[in-house]
């Protein structure tokens, strides 16, 4: 067993766990949707990003372009939360605002999924 | 998850071994923000109405980002709770704990030596794959490296240095040369640094191996061969043995210095005109030639017995001069006179017969060796004629200081030799012709062209009559004009004045050469030309055959009209 794939896989499979978890609810219910889960995928699907860093082969390319993406729509469903809850000033936030950071939150949910395929894809077609 | 056989380019891996390096640091960096973050959200802020008031994860990222940058602007939005600030002040070490990981790791890195070498390599490649112009692999920058970078410089080539030693990979930026000298220093045996040097670059135009030592240049030699066949390549060779086998496998120019000396000492021998001539037209451009000595027949001394001695005495025994030899390890098999001993005293040197000898050879690999044993021989006999081998191009001050006949320097040998072929390829097929022909037509030549000249080195160089060099002439001749060679060595500024420089020397498709040809030779197209003469006539002989209006002009004595628009008028 290698322990670095373990940390791997795990760190990948965390962050699309997670961002599923904020993801899934009623689009624009702000009840359903717990913003430390938000904040939880986001540094989790960072420190993957961070992980995927340096590997030369073409997967490991791959790999680092969905986490860039999935990074990328997790900061900006962030960006929009702040921006709801501090500049217009709505607690509990709006059922618009709601509907935005969810739906974005949903995007980066897809990039994971493909992360995690990707994953299983090069564990199955590992020999040993 | 590497596999072998992927090769990225070097770029991308520099890339990412700075990021494999970053990122353990990075992350670190990540957890502690994010646990500061997270942390300052949960803990309870201060009761305002009877209520605790906590953080939002926008406010605690505010914070925290100016606290872990060290910028502070305070607490916000509310002064904090005990517990929170208990809090920060973990924050606060942590965060100074990850920057200054984060920042140690990067240091280390740009100190790492493997990085340095492969930044310095790839931009040494980038600057190699963007050179526009027609330039030479030079690999070895040593006195002759040197010596010959220099004048590919003057001349306006561009130039990539290849050098293993550091320190003389330095002395290139030391130097000014006008352009941008690419250098790298590695082993230029390897044929990976020859191909990132531009071995397959479509402009490079030669490759010179000037390694120190002959297995590197021999390495290059074949690289060059295999990789790129088309380029000719010039490489030294310091034994026999090197030379035959660069030759084996068609190295276009092989140069063993002191066996190019010593065929020229035996051409002096037997046809001082002949050897007259070639120092003239082979000598660095712009430098005067004295006319040396020619030296004299009779008895000679060879003092020192090695790599160079052996060649001096071949070429000796060729022209059958008696030779005594003059050395501290006697060899049996030799059937000359020799002497054991040290030719640096006078009782070796008269035991040899100096006092009547007609000329002598130092040639030890020792320079002050040399310098002692020409001083000495000069103090028994004035009147001897004296080859003195120069070793190191340092002693250069002592060596001029004493008045030698003839001083050998390997590393200008080489040059020389270099640049000719480089610069004119036709010159080696003429310099063949010299050394053919009789002592009386040398002497007349030579006799001409200083005459003409003087005893300046004249610039030498090659002219083809092609679209690309000549247009004007070209289009003229493709029309069907006769025009003779006379009729365009004439001057564009007076048509009745010659320009000062003499073709040497014509070369046609059809492997017809003319050697001194006759004025009324009509050129053809595709002929080529060698020419020699002040550096000024090879501008404005290149301005004859180029430019439409100066070939107009010493042809017909017409000055055509200026431009296409005056032409149009011109011929209504």
């Amino acid at each position: 067993m290698n322990f670095e794939k373990v940390i791997f896989g795990f760190f990948i499979l965390l962050a699309a766990t997670l961002n599923f978890g904020f993801f899934i609810g009623a689009v624009d219910d702000p009840v359903q949707h717990d913003i430390y889960e938000l904040f939880a995928a986001l540094v989790v699907s960072l420190i993957a990003t961070l992980l995927k860093l340096g590997d030369r082969t073409h997967i490991g390319a791959i790999h680092l372009a969905t986490s860039l993406v999935a990074d990328l729509q997790l900061l900006a469903a962030a960006m929009v939360w702040g921006y709801a809850s501090h500049v217009t000033g709505a607690d509990p936030l709006s059922a618009s605002m709601t509907a935005r950071v969810v739906s974005l939150s949903g995007g980066a949910f897809f990039a994971n999924s493909v992360s995690v395929v990707i994953l299983i894809a090069e564990t199955i077609m590992q020999r040993r | 998850m590497a596999s072998p056989l992927a090769s990225p380019s070097r770029h991308h891996s520099i890339f990412l071994m700075i990021m494999r390096r970053l990122r353990a640091p990075l992350i670190l960096l990540v957890v502690i923000i994010s646990s500061s973050v997270l942390g300052l959200t949960l803990i309870p802020g201060p009761e305002i109405d009877g209520q605790a008031r906590y953080l939002s994860f926008f406010h605690a990222f505010y914070f925290i980002s100016y606290t872990a940058t060290t910028i502070g602007f305070g607490e916000i939005p509310y002064s904090f709770s005990d517990q929170q600030r208990l809090w920060v002040m973990f924050c606060i070490y942590l965060s100074v704990i990850g920057w200054a990981y984060t920042i140690g790791t990067v240091f280390a890195l740009l100190a790492d030596r493997n990085l340095q070498q492969a930044i310095a390599m790839l931009r040494f490649s980038r600057a190699v794959r963007r050179l526009a112009d027609p330039f030479y692999l030079v690999c070895g920058y040593g006195e002759t490296g040197r010596l010959i970078c220099q004048a590919l410089d003057q001349r306006g080539f561009r130039m990539v240095v290849i050098e293993v030693d550091e320190t003389r990979a330095g002395e290139v930026d030391l130097y000014s040369y006008t352009a941008d000298v690419p250098t790298l220093t590695a082993d230029a045996g390897n044929p990976d640094t020859l191909q990132s040097a531009g071995l397959t670059h479509p402009n490079c135009i030669g490759v010179i191996a000037l390694a120190d030592s002959d297995a590197a240049n021999l390495a290059i030699s074949i690289s060059a061969r295999l990789l790129a066949p088309r380029l000719p390549v010039l490489a030294r060779a310091a034994t026999r043995e090197t030379a035959a086998n660069m030759a084996s496998f068609g190295t276009a120019h092989i140069i063993n210095p002191f066996e190019r000396f010593s065929h020229s000492l035996g051409l002096a021998l037997h046809a001082p005109a002949a050897w007259h001539l070639l120092t003239w037209l082979t000598g660095l451009p712009g430098s005067a030639i004295k006319r040396h000595r020619t030296p004299p027949h009779g008895h000679w001394i060879l003092c020192g017995h090695g790599r160079f001695g052996r060649l001096m005495l071949d070429a000796m025994d060729m022209e059958s001069i008696p030779v005594t030899i003059i050395d501290h390890h006697p060899q049996s098999n030799i059937d000359h006179l020799w002497i054991q001993g040290d030719a640096t005293g006078p009782a070796a040197l008269e035991a040899a017969g100096i006092n009547d000898a007609a000329g002598l050879v130092a040639c030890t690999n020792s320079d002050i060796d040399n310098l002692s044993i020409a001083v000495t021989a000069r103090m028994l006999n004035k009147n001897t004629f004296i080859i003195i081998r120069q070793n190191h191009y340092s002693n250069r001050a002592l060596f001029t200081a004493f008045e030698s006949d003839i001083t050998v320097i390997p590393s200008e040998i080489i040059a020389h030799e270099c640049l000719a072929i480089l610069s004119t390829p036709l010159l080696a097929p003429f310099l063949e012709v010299i050394r053919q022909r009789d002592e009386e037509w040398c002497n007349w030549l030579l006799q001409r062209m200083t005459r003409r000249m003087g005893w300046t080195v004249p610039e030498i160089w090659s002219a083809r009559i092609n679209f690309t060099q000549a247009p004007a002439l070209y289009r003229r001749l493709m029309r069907g004009e006769t025009i003779a060679l006379d009729q365009i060595l004439h001057s564009h500024a007076n048509r009745y004045e010659y320009l000062a420089c003499e073709a040497l020397y014509l070369s046609r498709d059809n492997d017809d050469a003319l050697t001194i040809p006759a004025a009324a030779t009509p050129i053809h197209p595709g002929d080529e030309l060698l020419l020699a003469g002040h550096p000024g006539a090879r501008a404005a002989f290149e301005l004859n055959i180029g430019n439409e209006h100066a070939l107009n002009y010493i042809l017909t004595g017409d000055e055509l009209r200026g431009s296409w628009l005056w032409e149009k008028f011109g011929r209504h």
